[in-house]
């Protein structure tokens, strides 16, 4: 099952017939991906890497019957897109752009309030990777061939730290049932704690990885989620060891301003949630291992 | 971005915040003059991008012109170290002469953009003039926070709680309102992330002005609000990142002497750490972004060699969409044509990673290939040391 793709969502592409569009629009089809169709204004009636172009999310929806989708819009027109996307009725967007205006971001998060929370889309991102289940679909800019299929899920801000995760895992033999990029940024359409709760309903997911990184409020809202709400066990690693206070570190929401936000911290917070803590980046895999090697002599 | 106090008041003022009058001098000469225009008493400031500086010495009130000139004397050219600039401190070349103020009661005005709630919340204190740290530690009581609903923005109502909140007379909250009401449409309308007023003063002539004032911006906005992104002033900065963000990248400057190159900002972090967990020091922070093409695997270096104090680099790559064999190629290029002696560490992983390692191997070159992250910082760590 997986969460949130799996192969037979049907996939629009906004932001198709642009550069970036199309050369991750044909790694998604080449990795099996159910890719319907795209949205590029004005390009409408057009073909594209022989699937139709529309002008509006909303045509497309009505013709190809699109759940999912991912936007590739650049900065300016971003979150126009996602909105575009949720009052077109598509169930699950993926927002790869990187540098959206955070007043932006807070108008989307409202308006997607307006739809009851049962037929509310669910956003991943802005500036993130994406979304792959492995073996099955992938919506996101990764390469797909560091995946192992499997029953771990991770939920990570970062992109390569989130393929360095996988590629861990897989030397271990360790497979993955989805990876969800939530992104680098402040304001954020899924928030960690959000893919844990997919994650814990999820039954062909076992155990979660969280790569968090240093700034705002999520991981430890994550950990007390998985505390008070889950029974599958999580482990976690926090970037951001060596971050000075104050200063931000690449992504715009990687920044200390506050208490419980620096590295150190959250791992005290998450530890305290029981959460399992991969001391390092490079034992993020071997991590896992253990988790998942205690619950079988349990089990 | 950080902007200065006086750039920040006058952005501030356009949207009917009172403040003080005052005016801008680049030497000791200027700032008399800026004096005789305002009349009596006034304030000399340095400006920096830093918070705490009445404590550093960088603001003096001042009596006559001898005073005014001494002061200006002082500061132009000093670097003033706060608790918020780090032991390099920052370089004065701006003051703002202002006049003195007859401050009755001082307020704490705070806008931030506020995670949790994914909303813009206003935070203020009576207790004003110290930092808002200080406050929520020693009077927690007396921090009111609103929050403001993005669909409809921040309502009069609101406004007036504050005012009422804080404790002032009525005919203040009438001229208190307006000046919160304007910190929040500048807020607003200029994308900022955060805009703080510290202390927002009530006078003993019963008026309200922002005695001092602070803005910093979303850089993802820049692109719509230009005539912000050009109070943007470099001599803040610290040179080795105005060199790197100039040229498209993410860098941030630390104090050790392992140079680093990575893709992504997550990766970087993580690279940042295992350094730091093998008993090394990272001089840097540098995220290339997700490309790596050999343009910028040379921009990158050029960037982490300009810091004197680097003695070794690591280049760590997470090839996804691109090879590690073209990712290699372009490392061993750069280093050729920048003729580059110092260690180098490369870690490559992802795609083709194996073609990369042979063409990092075969190069003829000092540089040292690494499997795994532990490795790439432990081998990192050992040629600093070697090279010190």
């Amino acid at each position: 099952m997986a969460i949130f793709i799996n192969e037979k969502t049907p996939i629009l592409i906004q932001g198709f017939t642009g550069r970036i569009g199309t050369f991750h629009a044909q790694e998604m089809i080449d990795y099996g991906s159910n890719v319907v169709g795209g949205v590029t204004p004005g390009k409408g009636g057009s073909s594209h890497l022989g699937r139709p172009v529309f002008n509006t999310v909303k045509g497309a929806v009505d013709e190809t019957g699109a759940e999912a989708s991912i936007v590739f819009v650049p900065p300016p027109f971003a979150a126009d897109a996602i909105m575009e996307a949720a009052d077109a009725g598509i169930k699950y967007c993926v927002c790869i752009t990187d540098g959206i205006p955070a007043q932006d971001m807070i108008r989307v998060k409202r308006y997607m309030r307006r739809y009851k929370k049962e037929s509310r889309m669910v956003l991943t991102g802005p500036n993130c990777a994406g979304t792959i289940s492995p073996g099955k679909a992938m919506l996101g800019i990764m390469p797909g061939h560091i995946y192992l299929a499997g029953r771990v899920g991770i939920v990570g801000r970062s992109g390569t730290l989130g393929y360095e995760a996988a590629e861990q895992m897989k030397a271990l033999g360790i497979g993955v049932s989805t990876s969800v990029g939530i992104g680098g940024d402040p304001i954020n359409g899924s928030s960690h704690r959000d893919v844990l709760e997919a994650f814990e309903n999820d039954p062909e997911t076992d155990a979660v990885l969280m790569v968090g990184e240093i700034g705002g409020p999520q991981e430890a809202e994550a950990g007390l989620f998985a505390k008070e709400h889950m029974k599958k066990p999580v482990i976690a690693y926090i970037a951001g060891l060596s971050a000075p206070k104050g200063r931000r570190m690449g992504h715009a929401g990687a920044i200390v301003s506050a208490f419980g936000e620096s590295a150190a911290e959250k791992v005290e917070i998450l530890k305290g949630c029981g959460v399992t803590i991969a001391p390092t980046p490079s034992e993020m895999g071997s991590t896992v291992a253990q988790v998942l090697g205690r619950m079988k002599k349990v089990a | 971005m950080d902007i200065h106090e006086y750039q920040a008041k006058e952005l501030l003022s356009k949207f009917g915040v009172p403040i003080p009058r005052g005016g801008l001098a680049y030497s000791p000469e200027q700032a008399t003059y800026r004096a005789s225009e305002l009349g009596g008493a006034v304030v000399v400031k340095a400006q920096i991008h830093s918070g705490a500086r009445g404590k550093a010495g960088g603001v003096k009130v001042c009596k006559n012109e001898q005073e005014i000139a001494d002061a200006a004397e002082f500061l132009l050219g000093r670097k003033l170290v706060t608790h918020q600039t780090g032991p390099a401190g920052k370089l004065v070349s701006r003051l703002y002469i202002e006049e003195a103020t007859n401050i009755d009661k001082e307020i704490y005005l705070g806008f931030v953009m506020d995670r949790a709630s994914e909303r813009i919340v206003v935070v203020a204190s009576a207790a004003g003039g110290m930092d808002i740290e200080e406050i929520s530690a020693s009077q927690p009581d007396t921090i009111i926070r609103v929050s403001v609903d993005p669909a409809v923005g921040m309502q009069q109502f609101q406004a007036r709680e504050i005012a009422f909140g804080l404790g002032v007379d009525p005919e203040i909250v009438n001229k208190l309102v307006p000046a919160i009401m304007g910190c929040y449409r500048a807020f607003r309308d200029l994308d900022a992330m955060m805009v703080e007023v510290n202390p927002l003063v009530i006078t003993k002539e019963k008026q309200v002005v922002a005695l001092d004032a602070k803005m910093s911006f979303d850089e993802n906005a820049l692109f719509r609000r230009p005539h912000i992104a050009e109070l943007r002033d470099k001599s803040q900065e610290d040179p080795r990142e105005t060199y790197a963000s100039d040229r498209g990248l993410a860098y941030v400057g630390l104090d050790g002497d392992i140079g680093c190159i990575v893709n992504g900002a997550g990766l970087a972090m993580a690279t940042l750490d295992m350094i730091k967990l093998a008993g090394g020091e990272p001089a840097n922070f540098l995220d290339i972004g997700g490309g790596a093409s050999p343009e910028r695997v040379t921009k990158s270096f050029k960037a982490v060699l300009r810091d004197r104090n680097v003695k070794a680099i690591l280049v760590n790559v997470f090839a996804g969409i691109n090879r590690c064999d073209w990712v290699a190629k372009g490392v061993v290029d750069a280093v050729k044509e920048l003729e580059i002696t110092m260690p180098i560490v490369v870690r490559l992983a992802g795609t083709n990673v194996e073609e990369g390692r042979k063409i990092i191997d075969n190069s003829g070159l000092a540089v040292i290939s690494a499997e795994t992250l532990a490795d790439a910082a432990k081998k990192a760590v050992a040629a600093a040391k070697k090279s010190a």
